[in-house]
């Protein structure tokens, strides 16, 4: 179960376009917003999604609308995956009204439940109980939506990563567990957090059909999701899937990440997801150059409006503040 | 109204009912609530009138189901977790406190949580530490929940009902002592607000404030007090978030005295809150110094003896009474 079938009709171009404008919308957000916390205009935890778009980008093309997802402490990715608005990502970021948490919940807590977004978390491995319980949401309503956790290798360690994707599996939901194996919890090396390195191989231990991908090949995450979600729609979920990828840099925007070796680093960057959904779209897709040099114009214009627009909101004033929370 | 005498369980079980029957988001989870009907018999029939998909028996996976409610919640839907005792609540922690507490106010606003945790808690009948806590003050220091403590069917179902249509996250803490007890009941649509406290007894010496089973008992020790000449006022403020502040100073600012009784160990208790609550809105207004019976800070022992001298007892309330009444001569200490 551990290598995905690539699926048997070849993508169209306008889902690899969406696929590269998606990966690449990702990168230009984690590595702009790191000159704007650098410029001391981001405050609090910053945790960049660098080197993972690949599985976000991947996931959420195989969804759509209605369904749910929650997210990470390092949930930019999902977010925008998502189709959120990066302006009000942006304003979220400078503490700004305009934001989707108007401020109140910065990086780690990004969440828009009237589409289905139920939200970043700053709590490793909660994000999984919460996605189930969306799922349950939905059985019970019957409807055949599907909620797609992410979690990661560190989240994976979490008691609640079993005790939660048993209850999806007793209650036949349509929920889909994402490990992003980015190999470390932190800096703890997933070879020493655990024995068995294939994650996938938990859920296959309780009855969930599990899988593993390349999470650098957001092709590969897409179609294997698409298969997941066709599991789930036919009944046979949930779904676990384990895609194995690494940082391009340290925990968060102030870790120096010296403890990821050179070698390794230099190994994935040559995988690097952002490219490989380029490469896809000009050889599988028959793009030319000049129409990805004017996406990424696009995506690049698109967050410098972003920010001019976070600058020049308003923030939560004390007054609304009080007002806000009447009742507490 | 014409009213009828019913168990606490039954009034639960008849809230859990007419909402489930009035909104097809509510659902009930929990270890043992569907077939077996829990515990305390609260889900009896339940399963059998909206089936398997609404009434779900859970593993053993307090975390993990507890969770699942808060996600549901979120979702949109009305959850409720029943948890078998509120100790093992314990094991749900970061779901009831960095999820379900802070979800509305991180969202700033956009999301929020309707969702109810039915436990009980309490002493009594030697089950010793792990199944006697009184937790309620780790949640009343959380903002963000609400915390629900009836003491009589009344205020069971129509506390539970009301629960159950609001959009915040219940901690709904049943007792174990209660379940069987009986009360008067109104016929017909019966919810009660959160954040009104209830005078169970009108007096106008002393203002004695409990909660949940140390309503029986703080009766109990009013009419003792009563036989003695001593006219006690028994405040139950029924939800401790939102707390009916006005009514308890109101009630202590006529009789200058207050006792708060608490099952749950004093250190760090719902009862000191509420005490320098009053004395610091009613200091010059009173006649003696706010005094708290509580449990000993101590886990609760098995045997039935000190079991029983770990909490409050009646005489422990008449005894408090009295003392903020001065009515027993002061005792000087021997040279």
């Amino acid at each position: 179960m551990s290598t995905p079938a690539r699926s048997a009709n070849a993508p169209s171009k306008a889902l690899l376009e969406k696929i590269f404008r998606t990966a690449y919308k990702i990168r230009v957000f984690e590595t702009e917003g790191i000159k704007l916390y650098r410029q001391g205009l981001i405050r609090g935890y910053f945790h960049p999604y660098l080197g993972q778009e690949g599985i976000a980008t991947g996931v959420c093309a195989a969804l759509r609308e209605g369904d749910y997802i929650a997210s990470t402490h390092r949930g930019h990715g999902h977010c925008i995956a998502w189709g959120a608005d990066v302006k009000r990502m942006v304003a979220e970021l400078l503490q700004k009204e305009t934001g989707y948490c108007k401020g109140y919940g910065g990086s780690m807590h990004i969440a828009d439940i009237s589409v289905g977004n139920l939200g970043a978390n700053g709590i490793v491995g909660a994000g999984t109980p919460l996605g189930v319980g969306a799922a349950l949401a939905s059985q019970i309503r019957g409807s055949d939506a599907i909620t797609v956790t992410f979690t990661s290798d560190g989240g994976s360690n979490n008691g609640t990563f079993l005790e939660s994707l048993n209850l999806a599996a007793i209650w036949n939901l349509n929920f889909i567990l994402v490990i992003e194996n980015n190999q470390y919890a932190v800096s703890t090396r997933i070879e020493e957090s655990t024995r068995e390195t294939d994650l996938y191989k938990r859920g296959l231990a309780i009855g969930v059909p599990s899988f593993q991908v390349d999470g650098n090949d957001p092709i590969a995450v897409h179609d294997l999701t698409r298969e997941a979600v066709e599991l789930c729609r036919a009944g046979k979920g949930p779904v676990l899937i384990e895609a194995r990828t690494f940082r391009h840099m340290g925990h968060h925007v102030n870790d120096p990440g010296k403890y990821m070796p050179e070698d390794e680093l230099a190994y994935y960057k040559g995988r690097d997801p952002v490219d490989r959904a380029r490469t896809a779209l000009l050889e599988m897709g028959g793009a030319k150059t000049q129409e990805i040099a004017a996406i990424e114009a696009e995506i690049a214009a698109e967050f410098e409006d972003a920010v001019e627009f976070s600058k020049a909101s308003a923030e939560v004033t004390p007054e609304a503040f009080r007002e806000f929370v009447v009742g507490y | 109204m014409a009213m009828r005498e019913i168990m606490y369980r039954d009034a639960l079980r008849e809230a859990i009912d007419e909402e489930m029957a009035r909104n097809s988001d509510v659902f009930i989870i929990g270890e043992g609530i569907a077939e077996r009907g829990g515990s305390y018999k609260v889900t009896e029939g339940l399963l059998a009138k909206y089936g398997p998909k609404r009434v779900r028996d859970t593993p053993i996976a307090e975390a993990g189901m507890i969770g699942v409610g808060v996600g549901a919640a979120i979702a949109g839907a009305r959850p409720i977790v029943e948890i078998l005792y509120v100790d093992f609540a314990m094991l749900g922690m970061d779901m009831i406190v960095n999820q379900a507490a802070k979800f509305r106010l991180m969202t700033g606003g956009n999301g929020r949580v309707p969702f109810v945790m039915r436990t009980q808690g309490g002493a009594g009948g030697g089950v010793a530490a792990q199944h006697s806590q009184s937790l309620e003050a780790l949640f009343y220091h959380i903002p963000g929940l609400r915390v629900v403590m009836p003491s009589t069917p009344s205020d069971a179902k129509g506390l539970l009902k009301y629960a159950l249509r609001q959009e915040d996250p219940v901690m709904f803490l049943e007792h174990k002592h209660l379940y069987m007890t009986k009360g008067l009941v109104p016929d017909g649509e019966h919810i009660i607000e959160f954040g009104k406290a209830d005078i169970k007894r009108p007096g106008k010496d002393v203002t004695l404030i409990a909660w949940s089973n140390m309503i029986p008992t703080t009766l109990a020790a009013a009419e003792e007090l009563a036989a003695q000449g001593i006219d006690a006022e028994v405040v139950d403020p029924r939800t401790l978030v939102p707390l009916d502040k006005k009514t308890i100073l109101e009630s202590v600012a006529k009789t200058k005295r207050a006792v708060i009784v608490q099952e749950a160990n004093r250190r760090g208790g719902v009862a000191s809150d509420i005490c320098s609550i009053i004395q610091e809105e009613l200091f010059y207004d009173l006649d003696a110094p706010v005094t708290i019976v509580a449990g000993l800070d101590i886990p609760i022992p098995f045997n039935l003896t000190l079991e029983k001298a770990s909490v409050p007892q009646k005489h422990d309330v008449v005894a408090a009474a009295r003392r903020v009444l001065h009515a027993d001569p002061i005792e000087l200490a021997a040279e």
